[in-house]
């Protein structure tokens, strides 16, 4: 390396004799850089753009959930949970739902297990938009984003219709929903149902074929089944390396077992088959959802809770006039019931990958130990090692693919 | 290829590892088993590699702390057979000043993070681990937050005392 230059003039340019492509520059992606969609900082070392060497930095939205759900009663660790994958926040609530459900061995009905099902679909549904249609974004094309937003839009206003809410759902309780799903909410889900295939592929065929998508993507950050193994990625980035595990199959959870469908794959395990998983799992979504609307239609009418009143809470009617609902009423809410001393692991399919729940229970009215498995984090960590040697914007790329979203990460 | 029972993992384990793996107990259905820490580095190798067991993928690696027990720290181990679609839990029960245990990354690469997780939550330090920082806290944090002695809130707070509020 050549002497460094001592005197600047001020209004001159500086001009250097030694080649610039001869230092590594340290360059702070984040934490809140526009390209990264969330808190995510990346110190990475750069020769022109290639990425030498990267470090990532977590825990910018860390808000101690562990901790907390140590000092709260079961029912009101579901807002924690909303938290956690916000793009896909009934399935984390569901999750936690049955985590409790399995640890107080409770029985749900068939009718309650398949409204649940056609929530979780449509949130897994909610999700993929989000990271196919941001994946789209960070290769410049912005109108299928805006053109799945609608729809998304709409799966919001379902959840509306079932819970009130839209982001952090809050949706169901332990043993159930807190109410039935009315008519406008099934009218809803039928009509998205019916319309949501035909913008899939119109959203679908901006991409497959487009020839600036396919360079930016095919290829891209390829991981091989050994690779994503050793790393315990699991979801929609490692199916699209070939390896076809999904817990809704492996664990059948709610009834996942009496559906029929597929578990789509991909084969390289690069950007481009991640997002081609990712679109057949909506469609896959939505033969699930179809055919639990059949079922739904074959039950008794108007169930919507499990027959568990040491956990589920009366209705607000009966609190003020029955004396026994008041008991229960103030028993659940002050956490006085007998909860079996166990400990139980519960996981679920959430849209980025195994989301588990490790409940340590000590009978007590709070978990004594709560840890989250969270896909996002397992998944991350493989980020930095997998940048060195990649392109700047093919790094971009891969983030949006690996759709780690800040909240399950950090928890 | 036979469909691994619980009672087929423990009696393989048992023949390897003899009384440094026992039996807790199969809470709803996922087996249980305690470890000691001299074993748990080869009882991980096993599992993963063994032509019969093949526990190939590393679900999760977290602890609990039971301050009034001699060990105080159990390091849960969570592996899952893909294949044949078993879960298998592994608990080391730790103490001492400084809890330690041999780092899991030379099995599983995802053994990383998880363990920085629980070292910067529990201050368990894994043994050869490449880079054992904190990861969610702050770099400074002086204390281990999800030890049961470590509050909720912060008790020097002063904005939260009740004369504030006329109680």
């Amino acid at each position: 390396m050549s002497t460094p230059i001592t005197k600047i003039t001020p209004n001159q340019p500086v001009f250097f004799d030694n080649d610039p492509q001869e230092e590594l520059i340290t360059l702070n992606i984040g934490p809140t850089h526009p390209a990264t969609h969330g808190v995510f900082q990346n110190v990475v070392q750069i020769d022109g753009e290639r990425i030498v060497s990267g470090v990532s930095t977590i825990g910018y939205i860390h808000r101690a959930f562990e901790k907390i759900a140590e000092h709260r009663a079961f029912y009101q660790i579901t807002p924690l949970t909303d938290r956690l994958n916000y793009c896909s926040s009934p399935i984390n609530n569901m999750g936690w739902h049955m985590t409790v459900e399995k640890l107080l061995n409770i029985e749900i009905p068939k009718r309650v297990q398949y409204m649940r099902v056609i929530v979780m679909e449509l949130a897994r549904i909610a999700d993929h938009i989000i990271c196919n249609g941001i994946l789209g974004v960070d290769t410049g094309a912005f109108s299928g984003f805006l053109y799945l937003m609608q729809e998304r839009e709409f799966i919001y206003e379902i959840y509306e219709e079932i819970c009130g809410a839209r982001l952090t759902t809050n949706i169901g309780r332990i043993g159930g929903f807190e109410r039935d799903f009315n008519d406008i909410a099934f009218a809803k889900i039928n009509e998205f149902v019916n319309r949501f295939p035909a913008v899939l592929d119109e959203f679908e065929e901006l991409f497959v074929r487009n020839r600036i998508f396919i360079e930016r993507t095919s290829g891209v950050a390829a991981v091989t089944p050994e690779q994503a193994l050793e790393y315990s990625w699991s979801g929609p980035i490692l199916r699209a390396t070939g390896v076809d595990y999904d817990v809704r199959i492996s664990d059948p959870y709610c009834s996942y077992e009496e559906f029929d469908f597929e578990v789509p794959v991909g084969t390289t395990g690069d950007v481009y088959d991640r997002f081609m998983v990712r679109n057949d799992e909506m469609r896959q979504s939505m033969r699930i959802i179809r055919q639990a609307l059949d079922k739904i239609d074959k039950e008794p009418k108007n169930i919507f809770h499990a027959d568990v009143p040491e956990f589920y809470l009366p209705p607000k009617e009966q609190v003020y006039n029955n004396m026994e609902a008041l008991i229960y009423h103030f028993k659940i809410v002050m956490g006085e019931w007998e909860t079996p001393k166990s400990e139980v692991y519960h996981a679920v399919e959430g849209a980025n990958g195994e989301l588990g729940f490790y409940l340590i229970n000590d009978g007590g009215r709070t978990p004594y130990r709560l840890h989250f498995r969270r896909p996002s984090f397992v998944n991350y960590q493989m980020f930095a090692s997998m940048s060195a040697g990649m392109l700047l914007s093919d790094a971009i790329i891969n983030m949006s693919s690996l759709n780690v979203i800040a909240g399950e990460l950090d928890a | 290829m036979d469909k691994l029972t619980n009672d087929r993992i423990f009696g393989r384990l048992q023949q390897q590892f003899g009384d440094q793996v026992q039996f807790i107990g199969e809470p709803y259905g996922l087996m249980t088993i305690a470890a000691s820490k001299e074993v748990i580095i080869d009882l991980l190798f096993f599992l993963k590699l063994d032509e019969e067991l093949r526990f190939n993928f590393l679900t999760d690696i977290t602890a609990a702390h039971y301050p009034t027990q001699e060990h105080p720290f159990d390091v849960v181990y969570h592996v899952h057979n893909m294949v044949q679609r078993i879960r298998l839990r592994i608990k080391v029960s730790i103490g001492g000043e400084i809890p330690t245990i041999p780092t899991a990354t030379v099995v599983w690469k995802g053994a990383n993070w998880m363990e920085r997780e629980t070292y910067d939550f529990y201050g368990i330090h894994f043994e050869g681990h490449p880079d054992l920082r904190r990861i969610l806290n702050m770099d400074d944090l002086d204390v281990f937050p999800m030890r049961k002695e470590y509050p909720l809130e912060d008790p020097n707070r002063v904005d939260k005392k009740d004369f504030y509020f006329g109680r």
